[in-house]
């Protein structure tokens, strides 16, 4: 059972206090997209075995939403961060550079 | 509301005895306040609603007419005296009708529950409940914590005298009532703090 | 026999009895006997029977890897199966039963599938019930029903209770043996704070057992100033009867506390699991003893070598007089020299290796011991107990057979580290070929949240040898342990100890080493689900390979002891057939818990009263009191019907409709959800959100809207009402509001987190109360209070005002198509306000009505319902709510996807009304056939039944379905399956709105 930092209220928790939401950074598309745009926002997920960028909330707890970088394959979680951005902030990357050399950010 | 009309809050006299006695608190005013935690006229109001300060991040403060408890970065849970629920409401949104924020008055939607006991007792009590730390040097009076009860959200804290109180939802009263009943029984203290 | 001597048994106190019933037989034993002990001191060596032959069986070990003796304990409600009788505390009035016996333990009818034992080989489930497919549920699954299985199931409500604990540490200990013990004080001294747990109710483990000598004292006297120096440390937690169950991700670990088994008259919870998060675990697990594979290794008398010490020192108790000892190492002989030094007699050690000479095997000799060097078992002679044995060279088929008298026989077959917990969470094994056991890889531990390994293995269960051996590598572990949780280590020293030096032992898997068929056949290797040497050969000879495959077809390994004795056997057995190595054929996975935990402690308070949460509104004694049958919405309990007298809740249904109709009813609506949406965007947002345009509604006015998911289905529905220029109230769904609340916050802080909006969730603030029907108006105003008439509160609005001194916030909407009121008054004031209604509305013929007239009533209107419409699948426009769509919106969560081809489509199922030619209730959920049949050969469909009821009003069944182009069929038939799947019921396609189609009532 997973523990997490919620970076919204500074607690560290188990799982059972947090909701996982899936992958992390989706860009919505609306009306306006063709419908392969639409298709990738609302059903393409890359699901990595390895480095993972996922929204998490803290249900029992603060209420807050927030992302995590956490390896699908360890459940190593290299960093928690917030929920208001659009991708990982660069200290996260370094975080994750720093255990995994080899990881590339996905295009 | 006029006088004679009868309010009762969610389990009015529910109380129990063990190595840990728990009592429901009965009408407890509380008001839910969102906006900018850092925005002085918040503090402003606040303080003039409660006479408390602005609590830091999982703290609760006290003051000479209500507590304040942090409840998420931009969310605090006022407690105050149930009569004077709804005027301080109104007394807050208009003192902060110029700001984003918004006050509600919950305090029917809640229920409160003394748990009060010898030494570490009350402790013990809520560690059977909830995923938290609850040893005396991670957990003390002035903080808050709002987590998972069994299987329902809750939130407490811990009062000068030891004491707890537990706050959770008013349709779950009774399911909370009977687990800190039952995990305060007699007998039942893992006396591990 | 098996006996209890005069002298021995640390743990026992001979001057306090304890009283017991075994098979209905009453026995004595002493305080700090365990029911083995007990039972062995009063010569019961037959404790039960196998699993698939019915074999007589008795007590093997000493711990929790014992495989045979497992009871049926207690009575009534406190009745529980399967309870081993090594890891049970005596207490006075203790009652145990033995197992899987017919007619008798002594005399078992089942016995005969000894005789056809062949009939039964590995595999046999798979093999015997394939055909004719008939017989199994006729013949085979009774007959194997009746005759399988260990224990009964319990027939009453467990009596006892159970809970949770969660503790927080930094480092825990498993293990109150001197690894675990010194692991403990190393990790404390550093200022950690640490936890340490152990099993049974004592500590010491085999140190004291076999005498070993720590800082120049017996390991008792070092164990005991051990536990005085951490008991005297404020940061050291030390708990007995706890075992360490399991290990998990994150440092997570369970702990099994037996908090009153032992004293059952105690207040308190019989079980307690620990919820532990520690920052290091330390699992000082110790090893367990290997039995060796002969003929007839199951015949009650042949025990572990070890536990036969354990039984001798710690309770004074042994299985025999004459005791023959079968080695394949130096250890084994401790067991013979302390039985021996007892005073019993052992006349033989029979040592599979070709040469003894170490100093253990050298004492035995000169203590005058026969010991017999490169020999074997050849079988074991008895049937309900050991006569004597067989003993013949281990080389080859066994050859010079002689034939000695005994009554036991002593096992070893070599130690296996207690890898389990190391296991659990993923940490890696390696396999030692000089000891034949797979010890755990430090460079492969299982990883926590930061990537680094969180369990330091102690002890034997390393892979530590001697006790010098074992001390440091505790000593080193607790150190670490206390460094990675952040602890400078201490700077102290391990203790000293003596070794004896130990030659090395020769793997032994099966005796003789080219033993016949009918030796291997009677040689086990899983006691407890009969599995033989055999059985996994000839697993082998079918071509299992893999382990994990052997385990499952075999069902080596699958008990309730999970193969603590025969994993290792079992595979070295495997790999000798397919002529592999030992690590390539590789282990099991270790999985938690490493001995059954008991159910009651799993659920810990989630049973009873409490075993999920109920919600109840502020009206719901009343409900209660009143009689009415409830049923869930959700967590929520609401009134389904309230019967009176001997009414059925179909004709209280109609009573209460009809009444709601032609008089006045009342609802409990208080499970609604209410959520306030506020702030400077939230007209931006509410427009996201619903499908309709909520900008635009004018303060003071109520809207029904729609909300759609991302994927165009409809999720949700419901009245909002716009309270002031930035603030809207959300009616929700009973039971979505939770769901609703958690959807808005998502999209609030993950993709529009600029937008100034606060939601609240003002649900159970509010308690609601719908005043439905003709008299309406009348049962207001006879309370008296704020203006409620037509003019002033018209239709489709809201005002705030007081009736009867009640604070209200009254909203004129209507889900049944009467008159009606919806209002909202403060939680605490709820109750009162019912009652107030109740008492005004008498002389008006008021009646509360449930949650089915409402559903009916809704029906006749047309008026959908999610859940019943709706299942996930459905655009709003199935369902003729085009008109709740707004085409003025830019964007609403939902609109592109409804934009798809095959949702643009105007060939769906959409609803219409539905009734039966006959009058008759169409059956919930039925299919509409159309001609034909698809390319399964089922037959084609063309909708289905979303609701259905007897409508009283009407008097006849009324239904609404999705069908097939429906809107563009009325008048058209179709007919609809019943539960048969042969007698067909035509229905009329019609409008869905069955009554008052112009909404005449509702708006007066």
């Amino acid at each position: 059972m997973l523990i997490l930092d919620c970076p919204c209220c500074g607690v560290r928790g188990e799982e059972t206090e947090f909701h996982g939401g899936g992958e992390a950074h989706l860009k919505r598309f609306g009306p306006d997209s063709s419908d392969a745009e639409f298709e990738g926002y609302l059903f393409t997920r890359q699901n990595p075995k390895g480095v993972n960028f996922e929204r998490w909330r803290h249900a029992n707890g603060c209420g807050k939403w927030f992302h995590a970088a956490r390896c699908t394959m360890t459940l190593e979680v290299f960093a928690t961060y917030s929920a208001q951005t659009y991708e990982p902030p660069a200290d996260v990357i370094a975080a994750i550079k720093a255990k995994r050399p080899e990881w590339e950010m996905p295009a | 509301m006029s006088e004679a009309i009868k309010a009762t809050s969610a389990l009015e006299g529910f109380a129990s005895t063990g190595f840990a006695s728990v009592r429901e608190c009965g009408l407890t005013g509380m008001i839910t306040l969102r906006g900018d935690l850092a925005d002085k006229a918040l503090a402003k109001a606040v303080k003039a609603a409660t006479g408390a300060a602005m609590p830091e991040q999982r703290k609760i403060t006290m003051g000479k007419s209500g507590k304040v408890a942090w409840m998420s970065s931009d969310e605090l849970l006022l407690v105050v005296d149930h009569a004077q629920a709804p005027a301080i409401v109104e007394a807050l949104t208009s003192a902060l009708k110029d700001q984003f924020a918004l006050a509600v008055n919950v305090s029917d939607a809640r229920v409160m529950f003394e748990v009060a006991g010898e030494g570490n007792g009350p402790r013990e009590v809520l560690a059977k409940l909830a995923p938290v730390d609850l040893a005396p040097d991670a957990f003390t009076t002035g903080d808050v914590r709002r987590t998972r009860l069994a299987q329902v959200a809750g939130a407490f804290w811990v009062e000068a005298d030891g004491s707890f109180r537990v706050v959770a939802f008013r349709s779950v009263a009774q399911y909370v009532g009977d687990l800190l009943a039952q995990a305060g029984a007699t007998g039942s203290a893992p006396e591990y703090f | 026999m098996s006996t209890r001597l005069q002298s021995q048994g640390r743990l026992i106190d001979r001057s306090e009895s304890r009283t017991f019933t075994f098979n209905g037989k009453t026995f004595t034993g002493f305080k700090g006997d365990t029911l083995a002990s007990a039972l062995l001191a009063n010569d019961q060596m037959l404790l039960g029977r196998s699993f698939k032959y019915h074999r007589p069986r008795g007590i093997v070990a000493a711990g929790p890897e014992e495989p045979n003796a497992l009871m049926n304990m207690g009575e009534g409600a406190k009745f529980e199966p399967n309870q081993r009788v090594t890891t049970t505390e005596l207490f006075d009035g203790l009652t145990a039963k033995s197992q899987n016996h017919w007619p008798s333990l002594e005399m078992d009818v089942g016995v005969v599938n000894n005789y056809v034992a062949r009939f039964l080989p590995a595999g046999f489930y798979y093999k015997t019930f394939m055909f004719p497919r008939f017989a199994w549920k006729h013949v085979f699954e009774p007959i194997v029903r009746h005759s399988a299985g260990l224990g009964q199931a319990p027939k009453e409500i467990d009596a006892d209770t159970y809970e949770h604990f969660y503790a927080y540490v930094d480092v825990l200990v498993v293990g109150g043996g001197i690894a675990g013990l010194q692991s403990a004080k190393a990790a404390a001294e550093s200022g950690a704070k640490v936890m340490l747990i152990e099993q049974t109710a004592d500590f010491g483990g085999r140190a004291v057992v076999d005498d070993a000598e720590i800082d120049g004292k017996h390991a008792d006297t070092w164990v005991t100033e051990t536990l005085d120096a951490l008991r005297a440390m404020e940061n050291v937690t030390i708990r007995t009867r706890m075992m360490g169950a399991g290990v998990y991700d994150h440092g997570y670990a369970l702990g099994y506390e037996r908090v009153t088994d032992h004293a059952p008259t105690m207040d308190g919870p019989r079980h307690r699991l620990w919820r532990i998060r520690a920052k290091q675990i330390v699992t000082a697990t110790g090893a367990l003893e290997r039995p060796l594979s002969f003929a007839g290794n199951d015949i009650p008398g042949v025990m572990l070598a070890a536990s036969m010490r354990d039984y001798l020192v710690n309770w004074g108790v042994v299985p025999g007089q004459k005791t023959v000892l079968v080695t394949n190492n130096d250890d084994g002989y401790r067991t013979a020299i302390a039985l021996k030094e007892a005073g019993l007699d052992v006349p033989v050690v029979v040592d599979a290796r070709p040469d003894a000479n170490g100093a253990l095997p050298t004492k035995a000799r000169d203590m005058g011991i026969r010991i017999e060097t490169g020999k074997a078992i050849a079988k074991v002679k008895g049937g309900k107990r050991v006569t004597g044995v067989e003993i013949c060279l281990m080389e080859g088929e066994g050859g010079a057979r002689e034939e000695i008298k005994c009554d036991a026989v002593a096992m070893s077959g070599g130690w296996s580290p207690v890898v389990h917990l190391w296991s659990h969470c993923g940490g890696k094994l390696n396999w030692n070929a000089d000891q034949a056991w797979f010890a755990p890889d430090p460079a492969r531990p299982p990883l926590g949240d930061n990537g680094e390994g969180f369990v330091i293995c102690s002890g034997i269960a390393s892979g530590a040898l001697d006790t010098p051996d074992v001390l440091t590598n505790a000593h080193d572990a607790g150190k670490a342990a206390a460094k990675a949780a952040g602890f400078t280590a201490t700077r102290k020293t391990a203790p000293k100890a003596v070794a004896t030096a130990e030659e090395t032992m020769a793997p032994v898997w099966i005796m003789p080493k080219k033993a016949t068929h009918a030796q291997r056949a009677k040689s086990w290797l899983d006691f407890q689900n009969d599995v033989k040497v055999s059985d996994v050969q000839l697993a082998a000879r079918e071509g299992y390979e893999s382990v994990e495959h052997t385990k499952r077809y075999t069902t080596l390994g699958m008990a309730t002891d999970q193969g603590k004795l025969s994993n290792i056997n079992g595979l070295a057995i495997l790999a000798d057939a397919l002529g592999k190595e030992i690590p390539q054929v590789g282990t099991t996975t270790f999985r938690p818990p490493y001995h059954p935990i008991s159910m009651g402690a799993i659920g810990g308070e989630a049973r009873g009263e409490t075993f999920q949460p109920l919600r109840r509104t502020p009206m719901h004694a009343w409900h209660e009191e009143q009689g009415a049958y409830m049923e869930p919405v959700g967590h929520w309990r609401r009134p389904y019907t309230y019967p009176r007298g001997a009414e059925t809740h179909q004709d209280a249904v109609k009573r209460e409709i009809l009444n709601t109709r032609s008089n006045v009813g009342l609802l409990d609506a208080s499970t609604l959800g209410k959520l306030i949406v506020k702030g400077p965007d939230a007209a931006k947002f509410m427009d996201m959100m619903y499908t309709n345009m909520m900008s635009t509604l004018k303060i003071g006015k109520c809207r029904y809207g729609l909300m759609c998911s991302e994927n165009g289905f409809l999720s949700d529905d419901g009245v909002v009402a716009r309270i002031d220029e930035d603030t809207w109230l959300c009616h929700t769904t009973s039971g979505g509001a939770d769901r609703i609340h958690g959807w808005m916050e998502e999209w609030l802080q993950t993709e529009w987190w600029d937008w100034k909006v606060h939601v609240a969730n003002v649900t159970e603030q509010l308690a609601q109360v719908a005043v439905v029907g003709l008299n309406a108006r009348k049962v207001l105003e006879k309370i008296g209070g704020m203006d409620v008439s037509k003019e002033t509160l018209p239709f489709m609005e809201w005002k705030d005002g007081t009736i009867g001194g009640f604070d209200c916030r009254v909203y004129r909407i209507s889900f049944s198509g009467e008159l009606s009121y919806e209002i909202a008054v403060p939680a605490s004031q709820g109750r009162a306000f019912w009652d107030a209604l109740l008492d005004a509305g008498a002389e008006f013929g008021i009646m509360p009505y449930g949650t089915e007239g409402l559903h009916v009533m809704r029906a006749e209107k047309g008026f959908i319902m999610i859940g019943d419409e709706t299942d996930g699948t459905i655009i709003p426009q199935d369902l003729g709510l085009n008109w709740a769509i707004s085409k003025k919106k830019e964007d609403f969560l939902g609109k592109r996807a409804q934009k798809r081809s095959f949702m643009d489509n105007p060939d769906r199922w959409q609803l219409v009304g539905l009734e039966t030619l006959d009058g008759s209730v169409l059956p919930d959920g039925a299919y509409a056939i159309a001609d034909g049949t698809n390319a399964n050969g089922q037959r084609n469909m063309e909708g289905r039944v979303t609701s259905t009821y007897y409508s009283p009003t009407l008097d006849k069944g009324i239904a609404m379905g999705l069908i097939h182009n429906g809107p563009a069929r009325m008048g058209e038939t179709v007919k609809f399956g019943l539960v048969d799947g042969e007698t067909m019921v035509e229905a009329r396609i019609v409008d869905a709105v069955f009554y008052d189609k112009e909404g005449e009532k509702q708006n007066v």
